[in-house]
């Protein structure tokens, strides 16, 4: 089978966008967790505050989330752009 | 060079075989190794226990090395029995299913040595429960397997599926990304439902009355860090069994190798997520019980934020097979 230029960087786009998404969704997925631990850590001890502390718990994890948004954007943007 | 396939499939089988339980005994080693030194811990506090420490330990090394025996089990089914080779997919699909095996064993080999290493240390505490400590250690436990059941599962399908009339571009990348899909996302639920379950067993050591609670909500929490191993267990059933059409170009299977890998990958960090999120929850419900509604409530939410990357994974590896 021929290898041609543009066959070529459309597989390591494939590749790439599959491994941007795959890396990209660990950190977030281990941090989200600590968070939503902390927070029932926090509820436990103080349960009259738990709509703070869920409120703060979200906010906290939409943060940590951006970087798997980021990780979804590049590998969409490899699927359908480059 | 005259292609011998059989001689590959061998070639590709043998070396299978070496990842599966190379890769497969990593994890049951440490989860023993840590149940070993938490009951090292528990009988220095109080030796006159040392018999019972001693019994639960080994009982809760036996299920934490199941998963490591799954991956010896396929590592000698690759390496003694005759596979057949009817065409070079086989190549692919035989090492395919020893890195499925060898990583999904990763995962529960480690987080069954959690409960049972609190298990250990929890009897010391509070020698009244031991019996109920070691029942809550085995389900607990038990549950950690699922992902390297469902790794083994895939492998026996790699193993033992005849894909000759399967077109080799792009089939050869599906069914690489299939393996890697199942083997590479156990590994995250397995270690957080070993994380929740140790959290229950550490809860129920410290305040046995809770008991019920903890062991639903463990059940719950468990049952939710598996998610990722069943994305990562429908997206390998697609890739193996998709009919794809024959290409001259190498994308197509670059694409599907690319959706494997996603799934695979992305499944481990939800997964440990959602593990450390609901041993919070566990953790918590055990000290203060009334709040149960509210620290269940925030425990889901976190968990459910936890898994949308994914969800994500999901996606992208689903736009990979179906749209480009």
């Amino acid at each position: 089978m021929a290898i041609e230029g543009a066959d070529l960087i459309k597989a390591a786009a494939f590749l790439g966008a599959g491994l941007s998404m795959g890396l990209g969704a660990i950190g977030p997925g281990v941090g989200e967790g600590m968070a939503a631990a902390k927070a029932c850590e926090a509820i436990g001890r103080n349960p009259k505050e738990a709509g703070l502390l869920t409120r703060t718990m979200l906010v906290g994890q939409a943060v940590s989330e951006s970087t798997g948004i980021y990780s979804l954007v590049v590998a969409l943007l490899l699927l359908f752009v480059v | 060079m005259e292609q011998d396939i059989q001689t590959w499939v061998n070639l590709a089988a043998y070396a299978g075989g070496g990842l599966s339980i190379g890769f497969g005994a990593i994890g049951a080693a440490i989860g023993e190794g840590y149940t070993a030194a938490q009951a090292n811990a528990a009988v220095s506090r109080n030796p006159a226990l040392a018999g019972d420490v001693f019994k639960s330990m080994l009982v809760g090394q036996a299920i934490a090395e199941s998963a490591s025996i799954f991956a010896l089990v396929v590592a000698m089914i690759l390496l003694f029995s005759t596979i057949s080779a009817n065409s070079f997919i086989a190549v692919i699909a035989v090492f395919a299913a020893g890195l499925a095996m060898g990583f999904g064993a990763v995962g529960s080999g480690v987080g069954a040595g959690f409960p049972a290493g609190a298990a250990c240390v929890g009897m010391v505490r509070q020698p009244a429960m031991s019996g109920k400590l070691t029942t809550n250690m085995l389900i607990g436990s038990a549950v950690c397997q699922t992902p390297s059941i469902f790794a083994l599962v895939i492998a026996f399908i790699l193993i033992f599926s005849d894909f000759s009339s399967h077109p080799f571009w792009p089939t050869w990348g599906a069914i690489l990304g299939a393996g890697l899909a199942a083997g590479l996302s156990a590994i995250g639920s397995g270690i957080g439902g070993g994380i929740v379950a140790g959290a229950s067993s550490k809860g129920i050591a410290r305040q046995p009355t809770a008991i019920k609670p903890v062991t639903n909500i463990m059940l719950l929490g468990q049952a939710i860090s598996q998610t990722p191993a069943i994305l990562g267990l429908l997206v390998a059933f697609i890739l193996i069994f998709k009919e794809f059409t024959a290409t001259e170009t190498i994308a197509p299977a670059m694409a599907l190798l690319g959706s494997g890998l996603c799934m695979g990958i992305g499944g481990i960090g939800p997964g440990i997520g959602e593990g450390i999120a609901s041993s919070g929850g566990v953790k918590w419900i055990a000290r203060n019980e009334k709040s149960i509604g509210t620290l269940t409530r925030t425990m889901l939410v976190g968990m459910a934020v936890a898994e949308s990357t994914a969800i994500y994974a999901m996606v992208i590896s689903l736009v990979l097979v179906f749209v480009v």
